[in-house]
């Protein structure tokens, strides 16, 4: 049996003088653990207090992300066994501690309702819309994005200045919809990231690309959308 | 403190709640209440596709909404209300396109019409895609929709009770998870689309929060429960870790091997081999597992190497995803281990095709109602479809109700909501017990799956009625920490009374009912038996625990008949 050691960080805002910290807990680890897993253990077993989110467990609600040695990823996804000896586990960065883990999401949902995330479009055929397959993989892999915040809170820009950065995960969407066929809302979506809050704030450093966990290229997205906003 | 009012409140932002709540709000205001944010519930987690006799494939050419009907209430073992199928078939071309209007991204044929796949127990290839996370694709944009209609969203609240006063629903309360502070809701009418209550089995395809805690709700409030006993085992889920593979491996022609590679499918549906449905070919599997031909007698293969990576890639990247993630497999290559899981839940809060409950102003919508539409057994495909037809039907009445009913709410209201309220406090408070939530809830897990699983038989249903009832006795004893912020123990506390209660009106449904008709199927009563069982199971609380009557079913074009595939 093969031990880990999760230090965890902490926080109870119900403590009357709270006071975040570290807790370790040695848990015993069994092949194809993951450390979704590993954290129900320390619940279930050790620790009732301690708090994080989850639903799905296979990587497609986008509820669970954590940040694992200092790397936003996926609880329900990483495999413990992908480390060894310590691993520590804290709340995405750039988001209010709500408790433990749990971080406060809701500027993250902002972002998203900032920009019209949805189809604009004038036609209403009485069957179904026609697109090509070839059209549908332009917004291939973009449609796929869970809306976990990992780019976001992997991203010093989006940690330094949330209130004037929509965000990468904000231009996942943007790119989604204007490369979609049926969609008419191109436009006005530009001129909504088209700012200072918006593409121009990037500053390319690829960390939302390196760790989406659905592997979209969302720097690519960005810099589409900064040279489609300087052609239209 | 004055309780927040809606007209309509939705409990439930899944694919059932979302699409109520949309149709609500042409007509009067909403507000959709929701333990998660609505993407991040159950309904994203479905992959294989929706069914809609669109006839987009040349196979295909052929389909009419009547016989979709057909194979659905075929496929429900005869126990389908068929007014209600009608309704569900013939309303989805409808809701399919509507869905594509708003903007889902489905995979494409050729013509770049919706691509369909063959599915289980369909006579043609009828189930609309996108790649294999279906349910990922309609969630989003019903959530993109809701943004767009400006649905209020009440999101990371857990619903504690609901209020109801003479048989007539007031409004509710919830347990904000953020602040820890429960809020008091009034509404005219209340729409549950609370999911399926899976979690009740050690090993299903689930996600962690489906316990049924929403059809608890309703029972608790005087609803009455329908067909609690049929619960779907799915064939083919990820072995030990139970993770799903849709339907759809099959669809696009992938096998099911036991230990000495034989395709078994061929000895008890010679015809549609591995896409039976699914109540044949889960019983398949753990009949060759029972039988020593399991590969170490656990489980038995899936096979999609003949397919292609092309292929596999291009329909189902997805699976190769997940397989390469979690059991580190690659099935262009390898074969992938699956074995059964729970699946679905096909009954659930008895409700007419409407939504209606016996409660006025409360309907139920998606999986946690029993309109009843899948009977003994859901074909694959049917139950994305049920959340968009009978969620916007659920939608129109309880607006209907609720603007009948005028537009404030009334004092007698307010006092059984304050009365509600002083119960629920309670309710969250730390318990100082010695039982752990952890363990009551994988012995009830261990004693579903053995005893009211796949196979069931009287003496091991009866132990299992005497084992839950030990279990609640414990429960009695559970410790929960105090505080309410994001308190897990508290939610899963909350959670497992629910799943007790319903753990016990399933074993006692199919303790009672002495035949095998799809899902159900008893060893010492191995016959369907119209004669004294096409009936639906109706559960009700009463004084004295659960008390089970029977309703007869709705039918009108197709007489019931033997279940050959
Ligand atoms: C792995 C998997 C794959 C599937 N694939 C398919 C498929 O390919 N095709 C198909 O037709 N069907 C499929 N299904 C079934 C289908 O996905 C579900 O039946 C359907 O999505 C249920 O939707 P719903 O809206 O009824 O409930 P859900 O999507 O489960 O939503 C329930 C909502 O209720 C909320 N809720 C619950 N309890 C409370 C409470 N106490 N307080 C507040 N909120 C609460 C939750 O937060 C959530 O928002 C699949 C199921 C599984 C498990
Ligand atoms: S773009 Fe990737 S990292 Fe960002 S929210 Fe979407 S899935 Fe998560
Ligand atoms: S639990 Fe859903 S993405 Fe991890």
């Amino acid at each position: 049996m093969a031990e880990i050691k999760l230090r965890i960080f902490r926080f109870d805002p119900e403590n009357p003088k709270p006071v975040p910290h570290y807790q370790t807990y040695t848990i015993e680890t069994n092949p194809g653990m993951t450390v979704l897993g590993a954290l129900f253990d320390v619940l279930d077993n050790q620790d009732g207090t301690l708090s994080f989110r989850y639903s799905c467990r296979w990587a497609i609600c986008g509820s669970c992300a954590v940040s694992l040695n200092g790397k936003c990823r996926l609880a329900c996804e990483t495999q413990v066994s992908d480390y060894k000896g310590t691993l520590t586990i804290e709340p995405l960065p750039g988001f209010d501690v709500i408790k433990d883990l749990v971080v406060d999401i809701e500027p993250f949902f902002e972002n998203y309702m900032k920009i019209k995330p949805y189809l604009m479009s004038q036609a209403s055929p009485e069957k179904e819309n026609i697109q090509m397959q070839e059209q549908v993989n332009l917004m291939q892999p973009h449609v796929r994005c869970i809306l976990c915040a990992v780019c976001e809170s992997s991203c010093p820009v989006s940690w330094t200045s949330r209130e004037k950065y929509v965000g990468p995960m904000a231009f996942t969407k943007v790119y989604r919809f204007n490369r979609d066929s049926r969609d008419s809302g191109g436009k006005e979506r530009l001129a909504i990231v088209g700012d200072e809050s918006g593409v121009w704030r990037c500053r390319t450093i690829f960390r939302c690309t390196e760790y989406c966990p659905k592997d979209i290229p969302i720097t690519e997205a960005i810099e589409f959308l900064k040279r489609r906003y300087f052609r239209d | 403190m004055a309780p927040i009012f809606h007209p309509v409140l939705v409990i439930g932002g899944g694919l059932a709640g979302l699409r109520a709540a949309l149709e609500v709000k042409k007509h009067c205001d909403v507000a959709v209440i929701s333990m998660v944010y609505p993407v991040r519930s159950h309904s994203c987690a479905a992959q294989g596709g929706i069914n809609a006799s669109l006839g987009n494939v040349p196979e295909g050419r052929g389909d009419t909404w009547e016989k979709h009907a057909y194979d659905t209430v075929k496929g429900s073992d005869f126990l389908a209300d068929q007014d209600a199928v009608e309704i569900l078939a013939r309303e989805a071309p409808l809701r399919v396109y509507e869905m594509e209007h708003w903007g889902t991204p489905f995979s494409r044929t050729p013509e770049g019409r919706i691509a369909q796949r063959p599915f289980g127990g369909a006579e043609f290839p009828r189930t609309c895609y996108a790649e294999d996370t279906t349910g990922h694709a309609l969630l989003q944009t019903m959530n993109e929709q809701a943004v767009k209609n400006g649905i209020k969203v009440y999101a990371e609240r857990f619903v504690v009770s609901l209020v109801v006063r003479d048989k007539k629903v007031a409004g509710l309360i919830a347990l904000n998870r953020l602040t820890g502070k429960l809020e008091t809701y009034a509404a005219n009418a209340v729409v549950l689309s609370t999911g399926g209550a899976g979690r009740i089995y050690a090993e299903t395809t689930n996600s962690l929060i489906m316990s049924g805690y929403g059809i608890y709700l309703a029972y608790r409030a005087g609803a009455a429960l329908k067909d609690m006993e049929f619960m779907q085992f799915h064939p083919t889920s990820l072995f030990q870790i139970n993770i799903l593979l849709t339907e759809g491996c099959r669809g696009e022609g992938g096998y099911l091997l036991n230990k000495n590679g034989d395709r078994f499918m061929a000895w008890c549906a010679p015809k549609s081999m591995e896409l039976a449905p699914r109540d044949i070919v889960a019983r398949a599997i753990a009949t060759e597992i029972l039988e020593g031909r399991g590969v170490n007698n656990e489980y038995v293969y899936l096979d999609l190497r003949h397919l292609g990576e092309r292929i596999i890639e291009e329909r189902l990247p997805g699976i190769r995803r997940l397989c390469r993630s979690f059991i580190g497999l690659d099935p262009v290559h390898e074969l992938i281990p699956v074995e059964p899981a729970q699946h679905y839940t096909m009954g659930g809060i008895d409700c007419n095709v409407n939504g209606g409950t016996e409660i006025k102003g409360l309907y139920a919508a998606g999986e946690c109602a029993c309109v009843s539409v899948h009977g003994a057994n859901r074909l694959g495909g049917n139950s994305l479809l049920e959340t968009l037809v009978f969620g916007k039907r659920a939608g129109e009445s309880a607006a209907a109700f609720a603007m009948h009913e005028g537009s404030d709410m009334n004092k007698s209201s307010q006092d059984a909501i304050e009365e509600e309220y002083r119960k629920a406090v309670e309710k969250i408070k730390g318990r100082e017990g010695k039982e752990k939530i952890a363990s009551i809830r994988n012995d009830l897990g261990r004693v579903m799956s053995k005893k009211v699983g796949i196979f069931r038989k009287e003496n091991e249903l009866e132990e299992a009625v005497e084992e839950i009832s030990n279990l609640s006795a414990r429960f009695e004893n559970v410790h929960v920490s105090k505080g309410t912020v994001y308190n897990l123990e508290l939610i899963n506390a909350l959670d497992l009374e629910a799943m007790l209660a319903l753990a016990e009106i399933i074993a006692r449904g199919a303790l009672l009912r002495k035949e095998s008709r799809g899902s159900h199927f008893r060893i010492d009563y191995p016959e369907r038996d119209d004669a004294n069982f096409l009936r639906h199971t109706i559960a009700r609380l009463a004084p004295g625990g659960v008390k089970i009557e029977y309703r007869g079913v709705a039918i009108t074009k197709f007489k019931p008949e033997k279940r050959v595939y």
